[in-house]
């Protein structure tokens, strides 16, 4: 690895940590898992001069419930959220997107605030994100706010975030009335690979098992994450039967806005979005329907 | 640029080093402590022959920089047999014959212990995905998962 000037540090609080962040006069990153950072500066993509390593601010570490949802620490590891029953529980689609990041190894370590600021088109846990409606908190030298996750990426490696802001949390809303989210990732083979594309759907059932209420998120088919409200809108008042999802399906082929490369042509991606989103539909319309069940 | 200190445990022994603020876990452990159980494969998270755990977490050590490992608590394949007796696993790598070469065995029986201790009872296809960031291109597969299985087995049995 090249710079070998690179400073090193680990404040105990977030305060410092923006400051330090702010103040440096080179390149300066926040280390997470540093499973995308690492592999850059191994890369020389990127050589920072500073690395601020947020795993020792209290919270970052941590899944805890807040205001009926889920408050997930900046640097919790997927394994972490793999494990964790409330979650699960609550939304299956953002643990199931989690758990898609790479290996065991890297799951030791990835967390899904880094794939989100990492801003990869193909980052596997942000359309669950997006469909399940997250925000994340932000500190900055300038105070604290927050965002919906949509609001980060706005092109591959480049996001809103501003010089020293740091997240620290992403936030799960509460679940209101029985719903369910999942996500479904289509890649050639079963494990360790960049999605050719990705979908999530999140909704919430009425009492008598009409959708109420949905989101639709599509990834690796356009430079960001797409929410795709028209395909939500399809959803929304239906009881989610065949002939709507196959609406939803050719719906997200539509709204694609996939590039040819080696992993796929525009085409097939076009094509397979729809597939993924139609079965993710199924799978959360599946899981909520069980919890109805469980609750009747 | 100076060296930071960092003290850290491997694998129960408390333990101090210099590094520079660039360096991974991976080389530390092979180049400074000479324990160079953990194999650089890769060294871009791929391959899961420099797998450790940290704070009980799995990781690919190539991909942890050696100053994260200040307080930390780490393990390496060097720590699985003890007082001069293998660990099962160890032992069935051998009896069964699941290695080759074996420059992919350290991290896969780090990576399969800890799955042990997580699961003891695995499915076939569980030990597959747990393992799939293990690359192995000597031996296809069958033998490593079968041993893991025996492994399990005779874990559970003597539990
Ligand atoms: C072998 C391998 C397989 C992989 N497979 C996948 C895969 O299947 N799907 C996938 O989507 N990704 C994959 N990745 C990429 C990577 O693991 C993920 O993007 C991961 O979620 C990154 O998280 P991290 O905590 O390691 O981020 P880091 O590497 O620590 O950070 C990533 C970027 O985000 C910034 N950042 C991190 N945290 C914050 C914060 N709190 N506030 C502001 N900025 C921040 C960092 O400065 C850096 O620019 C893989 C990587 C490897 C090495
Ligand atoms: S050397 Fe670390 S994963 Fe290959
Ligand atoms: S035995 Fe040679 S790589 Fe696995």
């Amino acid at each position: 690895m090249e710079s070998g000037n690179m400073r090193y540090l680990a404040p105990k609080t977030v305060t410092e940590a923006a400051q330090l962040l702010a103040d440096s006069d080179g390149i300066a990153r926040v280390l997470a898992g540093g499973t995308d950072l690492l592999v850059q500066m191994k890369a020389e993509t990127i050589a920072p001069d500073l690395l601020v390593d947020i795993k020792h601010i209290p919270g970052m570490r941590e899944i805890t419930a807040e205001a009926g949802g889920w408050r997930i620490g900046a640097a919790v590891p997927g394994a972490h959220i793999s494990e964790h029953a409330g979650l699960k529980a609550d939304w299956p689609g953002v643990v199931e997107a989690a758990a898609l990041i790479g290996s065991t190894q890297v799951q030791g370590r990835a967390s899904i605030v880094g794939n989100l600021c990492n801003a990869s088109p193909a980052a596997d846990s942000v359309p669950a994100l997006v469909a399940a409606d997250a925000r994340v908190q932000i500190t900055g030298p300038k105070g604290t706010r927050d965002c919906a996750v949509i609001e980060i990426p706005v092109g591959p490696g480049k996001t809103t975030l501003q010089r020293g802001e740091i997240v620290t949390a992403v936030l799960l809303p509460a679940r209101t009335g029985i719903g369910a989210d999942a996500c479904l990732r289509f890649i050639p083979r079963t494990e360790m690979d960049i999605a050719v594309c990705s979908a999530a759907v999140n909704v919430t059932l009425d009492e008598s098992g009409r959708c109420s209420a949905a989101r639709v998120a599509l990834g690796a088919v356009a430079p960001v994450v797409l929410l795709v409200e028209e395909a939500a809108d399809i959803l929304v008042g239906s009881r989610l039967d065949r002939a709507t999802l196959e609406r939803l399906q050719s719906v997200c082929s539509k709204a694609a806005r996939p590039i040819d490369d080696k992993r796929g042509t525009a085409e097939f991606r076009r094509e397979v979005v729809g597939v993924m989103a139609r079965r993710a539909a199924r799978l959360a319309a599946e899981r909520a329907t069980a919890k109805a069940g469980e609750k009747a | 640029m100076s060296k930071t200190h960092v003290t850290t445990t491997i694998n129960g022994t408390r333990t101090e080093f210099l590094c520079e603020a660039n360096e991974t876990l991976l080389t530390v452990l092979r180049d400074r402590l000479h324990l160079t159980g953990a194999k650089e494969g890769c060294g871009s998270g791929d391959c899961g022959a420099c797998s450790v755990t940290l704070n009980g977490r799995l990781v690919a050590s190539c991909l942890v920089l050696g100053v994260e490992a200040e307080g930390a608590e780490i393990t390496t394949v060097e720590g699985m047999a003890e007082g001069g007796e293998l660990h099962p696993l160890q032992q069935k790598f051998l009896d069964l014959a699941a290695l080759q070469c074996g420059v992919c065995t350290p991290g896969i029986l780090v990576a399969a212990k800890a799955l042990l201790e997580k699961n003891p009872d695995p499915s076939e296809q569980e030990v597959r995905y747990w393992l799939a960031g293990n690359l192995c291109r000597c031996t296809g597969y069958d033998k490593i998962i079968k041993a893991v299985l025996a492994a399990a087995a005779d874990l559970r049995g003597a539990a």
